[in-house]
């Protein structure tokens, strides 16, 4: 029980990061490396904003928003420099590294004493009130309340124009020109709402896990990837959820698969090397190995 | 009016490669007219397009439209009130929505790409009509991928989303080039039919001489970067594609082709 709860959290604090990548890998066809320095930036931001004293859930939208600003500078590196996709993201993730050890001022940051979107006095109010067996899910309830929120309205804006643009740029850039539309802009603001979705999604896996520490965003990419590709296999199998859905579902099956995996005997120290070989493991299984399909 | 003033363009230069194409080339399109264009490979066909579309840029000189000089401005901002229908039919559409969606993007060209909604359900009866014109049984498949849809539909849907808003020029880059013989006489009567309703001035460049010679106002026959025929109207109509296929012929054997 205790394991299907922290799958659970664990895999939906990762969906709103997965559903960033989705954006950038597979509607901007981007592998955005960003992402290993923009989760944990939004990680630091937030503990280091509660233990000022900043209301927790005030600490989404400004994380979404300072998220955002990053995925300026990597769209301006690859659209306005002409560097290119992979490097521009490298490029960024290693210069955030020491940004976020600047934010935090040291290397890890714990926060246990402090208020936080799943722990103060209103939602343990309402908790209280609840069933008894509800409980033990206060956390996935409201994660999931997040995450589906989020989800809604990702699926909001690419119904939009701008958002119609976004998928357009990704699948036929020359369409995108031909509209009179800047494909440099679109891309750059494809890759400023991902990188929002990851800085955010870090800063609510901040708050689950209430500490920071500087090397919790190696291998973030490559979660979310994983995540991503389960997502969208899944999707081939059964075409009436969308596309949001299936990679929320994907995020949580991979956690569950890294949980199954350290249940089997691996120690948490071999985490990262499990998460290398699954995703290995997924991109043959599915053939994504190369991103467009025919 | 479209002027393309002293055009020099020299491809790879200072390498061993270099290639001057056009040197001092000068155009003018009147409004409203619908130019040919022949020539053989490298002839600078496509290079003078995309001079014209601002896809590349030329080294020195001015491409004018109405009386104002654009040869600076960004390709984007040029393709506002240029329609251009590409030789590959995947150009033009975007294969991963479908025709509804395709059309909806086509009809809000030149408004405002914000947050309203991407697709108007009242306008669906619109875009019907507008694909019936095609008799291609389109209408009935508003539904459907337009990546699931063959090239010659594909084109035909990729012409319609060109021209929906008002045009400045329309631009036609061998578009019927990638179809097969029938599907490219209905999408050439297609283009006819549109450019003659929206007396929209037109480039088209093709290889295909029987087009060059039955279609359009003014045929122009390209050679290393200078256009060695000019004729319009009158003169144009006078001619015939054999007299066309022997004056090509021989610029063809010229330079080994």
């Amino acid at each position: 029980m205790i394991l299907v709860i922290s799958v659970l959290e664990q895999g939906l604090c990762y969906a709103i990061m997965a559903l960033g990548m989705y954006i950038t890998y597979k509607i901007l066809d981007f592998p955005d490396m960003t992402v290993d320095g923009g989760f944990p930036f939004g990680i630091c931001l937030a503990v280091v904003m509660i233990r000022a004293g900043v209301s927790p859930i005030l600490t989404l939208p400004i994380c979404f928003a300072a998220g955002c600003l990053i995925g300026v500078c990597t769209g301006i590196i690859h659209v306005v420099f002409h560097v290119r996709d992979l490097l521009a993201g490298i490029i960024m993730m290693t210069g955030l590294y020491s940004v976020n050890l600047r934010i935090a001022g040291k290397a890890n940051l714990p926060m246990y004493d402090y208020y936080t979107i799943f722990d103060n006095k209103l939602m343990n109010g309402i908790f209280l009130k609840m069933p008894r067996f509800l409980r033990p899910f206060q956390s996935v309830i409201i994660l999931l309340v997040i995450t589906v929120l989020v989800k809604l309205i990702l699926d909001w804006y690419l119904k939009t124009r701008s958002g119609m643009m976004l998928q357009a740029v990704g699948d036929n850039d020359v369409l995108v020109t031909s509209m009179g539309v800047d494909r440099g802009k679109v891309r750059i603001i494809g890759l400023a709402i991902a990188n929002g979705l990851v800085a955010l999604s870090g800063s609510i896996y901040a708050q689950q896990q209430r500490y920071f520490d500087v090397s919790m965003g190696t291998g973030t990419a490559v979660i979310g990837l994983a995540s991503v590709i389960i997502g969208t296999a899944l999707l081939k199998k059964v075409s009436a959820v969308k596309v949001t859905t299936s990679v929320i579902a994907g995020a949580i099956v991979y956690k569950a698969c890294v949980a199954v995996a350290i249940k089997c005997g691996l120690k948490s120290t071999d985490l990262k090397l499990i998460t290398a070989v699954l995703f290995l493991a997924i991109l043959i299984i599915t053939r994504d190995r190369k991103h467009k399909e025919a | 009016m479209l002027e393309l003033k002293h055009i020099y363009k020299t491809y790879n230069p200072g390498s061993v490669n270099e290639m001057c194409l056009f040197d001092d080339f000068n155009l003018v399109v009147p409004d409203g007219q619908f130019v040919s264009v022949v020539g053989s490979n490298g002839s600078g066909k496509t290079s003078m397009l995309n001079i014209i579309c601002g896809s590349i840029t030329a080294d020195k000189g001015e491409v004018v439209v109405n009386g104002k000089n654009i040869a600076g401005q960004k390709d984007y901002i040029r393709h506002k009130t240029i329609g251009r229908v590409y030789q590959d039919p995947s150009k033009g559409t975007c294969p991963t929505m479908n025709i509804f969606e395709n059309m909806s993007i086509a009809d809000n060209k030149g408004k405002r790409f914000g947050l309203q909604p991407g697709v108007n359900k009242n306008r669906k009866d619109y875009y019907r009509e507008l694909l019936k014109g095609l008799g291609l049984g389109l209408e009935d498949k508003l539904y459907t991928k337009v990546g699931a849809l063959s090239g010659g539909q594909r084109q035909a849907v990729a012409l319609l989303m060109s021209t929906m808003t008002p045009l400045e020029f329309l631009i036609l880059d061998e578009h019927t080039a990638a179809l097969d013989p029938k599907t490219a006489d209905i999408i050439m009567e297609l283009t006819d039919k549109i450019v003659r309703e929206k007396h929209v001035t037109t480039i088209m460049v093709t290889h295909n001489l029987r087009y060059a010679s039955t279609y359009g106002d003014r045929l122009l026959m390209m050679h290393e970067g200078a256009a060695i025929l000019d004729k319009a109207y009158e003169e144009k109509k006078s001619m015939n594609p054999d007299q066309i296929m022997h004056l090509f012929n021989e610029i063809s054997v010229e330079c080994g082709n």
